[in-house]
């Protein structure tokens, strides 16, 4: 508990590092795309082109880049289904994830996968989970062949408020610590598990503190605040790559639209929604400090213009191109021997 | 340039729905974001937000207006200073009407059945046209217990491979709960041989997650009663990630363990899980019956790049088999064994169940009728080949399983000869099978409760 303690005092202090300029830009350029790209997701999925659950990342962006900034290649992802902010930022390219989401064959799972499952070895992204916590444990795992392989390689395992109440997680969490394993765990807390809000599903008041009967340390950070975030991550980061086991961020967020598309979100305000996207917006709070650092007007346009194309790329070929080929109903069920 | 807002699916289910409320009025400035309608659905009220960014030009349906199908353009926006009033009004288009789920559901209904009698044929008549190969002479054997057949088996895969390794609770220290690790902590180190805590679904996930990323996992469940803690990290991450993948990320990793009844421990810890995983895409599974299935049915399972569940049974693995002494001893997963010839009848049968099988062909031996005895090893594939063409040469099938009736091994294997071979059949094909009651601790109830070779006897007499 007393290192508990302690490392919350250097994560408060962490609050006000200084600012990279170059980062900060390359982190909102990300952060915008994101919005983009989920923009446009919701668009096609009005259009009836995205079906099924279609879980969207507004609003939590500066978690997923904060992170991100903090990593360093091979490095491990894994999060739950709320994830096209993740693969982005993990560097899957936006056209594969969105044809993904229309179900085509240019999609990272050849459209056998969907909004909720891709996955990219090659940018060490390990999914897209539908079942609420069962990342967490193989995001555990993860860490495992990093502890089995004798690298200093680091998983990256997220997991909403919601599922941190699921067994499997403190599980986790005691597998993790006893074994010491390098697993940074992120509940990204965006208040609400579907329609449930967190004081009405957790007994607990402080959820970065949930990992402490294991000694895990954790930190609350504001996740609407992307250099908060990237300072938490660097001392996380390095925390597990100095063998020292596993450490929890409580990411504070908040998600502007519903649990997924069909949602309606009466379980909070409008005003509640309208404060957060005026006051605390991840995005214009990282255009103000650039602003304040002297970039130009110029320079967002550029930017806007740049993830706009991308996005409308992305768009495209998500409709142009073809659905799988129904001899892709039969393949990938089983590896040859 | 002008740019049509359409009327939005909002669920998966959404083909139309009433247009409550507009929240902005025309020549109102909308930012990507904003609120602009409220739309009622079958299910919700729901808020529309633009996508765009420009001033509300025109509105095309009034607030009120019910039955408002999908993609229906329901307002326009102008760039910013742009005039509009000058510009056509947006005539329905159909293309993107297309897309719209319904009519596409129905289409693609038919395609399905197509692709699924293809799938049918693709798999299962190539399978039953390649004649079952003869079993390959391996050369001398010894006398080994089940126990030591699978000890033998990790051993030899811990020192060809070493990113396999063994985990599970007691398999380190203790030497195994039932002492099928013992030594190997000794030879492997604890960083191979890794006692778990108490925690299966945990363990599992981890395990499944290391997979995932390359490692090669045993993961030795106590008896596979626990792994029900487990079956959702078994069959939605390990069974399903290859193909959700798109054949990206194949999880090589084995779950084993003694399954079916032990003796006199009831209900909780006495069910055979045979059905329930061989029931799922994406996983294979073994049920070895002696020696030499145990050894060579593991170390294909250790070495097959697919989640492999090895049902063990407890009762057998202090038998003593005949077992290859070859080094490079393995067997093929998706073979089957003929334990025994005969005319009269074919007698299905896996794990222990070969056992009872095997004494009711002597008995039945001694009544005159010769029983030829399958004993399956794998249960998912299945030979059909080799339970194909014992059927056709005995016209008689009855099937040994100790788990439950319904939906069962005996009635998948009896399904799979009424499909391939209905017109060899001489008589309909019988199930021997444990009752279909939560298993007894009393010793009398449990032994009514268990099929014995007098049952099987009995059957097969019922038949021929």
């Amino acid at each position: 508990m007393a290192q508990a303690a302690e490392t919350r005092k250097r994560g408060n202090k962490a609050k006000e590092p200084p600012v990279d300029r170059d980062q900060l830009l390359q982190a909102y350029r990300m952060m915008l795309l994101i919005r983009r790209f989920e923009e446009k997701a919701g668009q096609l999925y009005g259009m009836g082109l995205i079906g099924g659950f279609c879980h969207l990342y507004i609003g939590q962006e500066a978690v997923v880049v904060g992170m991100q900034l903090a990593l360093s290649e091979g490095d491990q992802v894994i999060t739950s289904y709320r994830d096209h902010g993740h693969m982005l930022a993990t560097g899957m390219e936006a056209r594969g994830v969105m044809a993904e989401l229309t179900g085509r064959s240019g999609g990272y799972s050849h459209g056998k996968g969907g909004s909720m499952h891709m996955f990219s070895k090659e940018k060490a992204f390990f999914g897209g989970h539908g079942i609420v916590g069962a990342q967490v444990s193989l995001g555990t795992g993860l860490a495992f062949s990093n502890w089995y392989r004798g690298n200093d390689r680091v998983s990256l395992t997220y997991f909403g408020e919601g599922a941190s109440n699921q067994g499997q997680v403190f599980e986790s969490f005691n597998l993790a610590a006893l074994m010491k394993l390098p697993v940074i765990f992120i509940i990204e807390n965006n208040k609400y598990g579907m329609g449930t809000s967190v004081d009405r599903a957790s007994a607990s008041r402080d959820l970065s503190q949930n990992g402490a009967p294991w000694g895990i340390p954790g930190v609350q950070v504001d996740g609407m605040d992307v250099l908060a975030v990237k300072a938490a991550g660097d001392q996380a980061v390095a925390h597990c790559r100095a063998g020292k086991g596993p450490f929890l961020l409580e990411m504070k967020t908040y998600r502007y639209r519903g649990h997924s598309m069909s949602d309606p979100a009466r379980y909070r305000t409008r005003e509640e929604v309208q404060m957060m996207r005026t006051q605390h917006d991840c995005i214009e709070n990282a255009r103000h400090r650039l602003e304040g650092l002297g970039v130009e007007e110029a320079r967002f346009k550029q930017i806007d213009d740049e993830v706009k194309a991308i996005i409308q790329e992305a768009a495209d070929f998500a409709q142009s191109s073809p659905e799988p080929d129904e001899k892709e109903l039969w393949t990938d069920v089983l590896l040859e021997g | 340039m002008a740019t049509q807002i359409l009327m939005p699916a909002l669920s998966p289910t959404m083909t139309e729905g009433k247009l409550a409320r507009w929240l902005k009025n025309v020549g109102d400035d909308v930012r990507a974001g904003d609120v602009i309608a409220e739309i009622e659905t079958d299910k919700a009220t729901m808020e529309v937000e633009a996508v765009d960014e420009g001033k509300l030009a025109k509105i095309l349906v009034e607030e009120g207006t019910e039955g408002v199908a999908v993609n229906t353009p329901i307002a326009v926006l102008g760039a910013d200073g742009e005039d509009v009033s000058t510009a056509p009004a947006p005539q329905r288009t159909d293309a993107p009407r297309a897309a719209a789920p319904m009519p596409k559901v129905a289409a693609e209904g038919a395609d399905v059945k197509a692709i699924a009698e293809m799938g049918a044929k693709g798999q299962r008549k190539e399978a039953l046209e390649a004649a079952p190969a003869p079993e390959k002479d391996w050369g001398p054997t010894k006398p080994i217990t089940v126990r030591e057949a699978l000890r033998d088996a990790m051993a030899l895969e811990l020192r060809r491979d070493d990113t396999v390794f063994l985990m599970g609770e007691e398999v380190a220290q203790y030497q195994g709960a039932y002492k099928i690790s013992q030594g190997l902590l000794d030879e492997f180190g604890p960083k191979r041989i890794i006692d778990t805590p108490i925690t299966e679904h945990g363990f599992t996930g981890m395990a499944v997650g290391a997979a995932l990323n390359g490692l090669k996992p045993i993961v030795e469940f106590m008896t596979f009663n626990f792994a029900m803690q487990a079956m959702d990290q078994i069959i939605n991450s390990a069974a399903k990630t290859l193909y959700m993948s798109g054949g990206q990320m194949g999880c090589p990793i084995v779950f084993r363990g003694p399954n079916g009844a032990a003796a006199r421990v009831a209900a909780q810890h006495s069910q055979c899980y045979a059905s329930w995983y061989a029931h799922v895409p994406g996983l294979k599974v073994v049920a070895p019956y002696s020696s030499a299935d145990a050894k060579g049915l593991l170390r294909a399972a250790i070495r097959d790049p697919n989640p492999v569940i090895v049902l063990e049974n407890e009762i057998l693995y202090g038998h003593s088999f005949d077992c290859p002494v070859d080094e490079d001893f393995i067997l093929p997963i998706g073979k089957a064994k003929v334990e025994r010839t005969g005319q009269h009848v074919t007698i299905v049968a896996f794990s222990i169940m070969v056992g009872v099988a095997l004494k009711a062909a002597e008995e039945l031996a001694q009544q005159g009728i010769e029983a030829e005895v399958i004993n399956l090893r794998s249960l998912r594939p299945l030979d059909t080949a080799t339970i194909v063409e014992s059927v056709k040469k005995t016209n008689r099938l009855v099937t040994v399983e100790e788990g439950w009736p319904y939906a069962g091994i005996g009635s998948e294997v009896a399904m799979q000869v009424i499909e391939h071979a209905f017109d060899w059949l001489d008589a309909p094909p019988v199930r021997v099978h444990g009752e279909d009651v939560p298993l007894p601790y009393a010793a009398n109830l449990e032994k009514l409760a268990l099929p014995q070779p007098d049952w099987v006897v009995r059957a097969v007499r019922k038949i021929v």
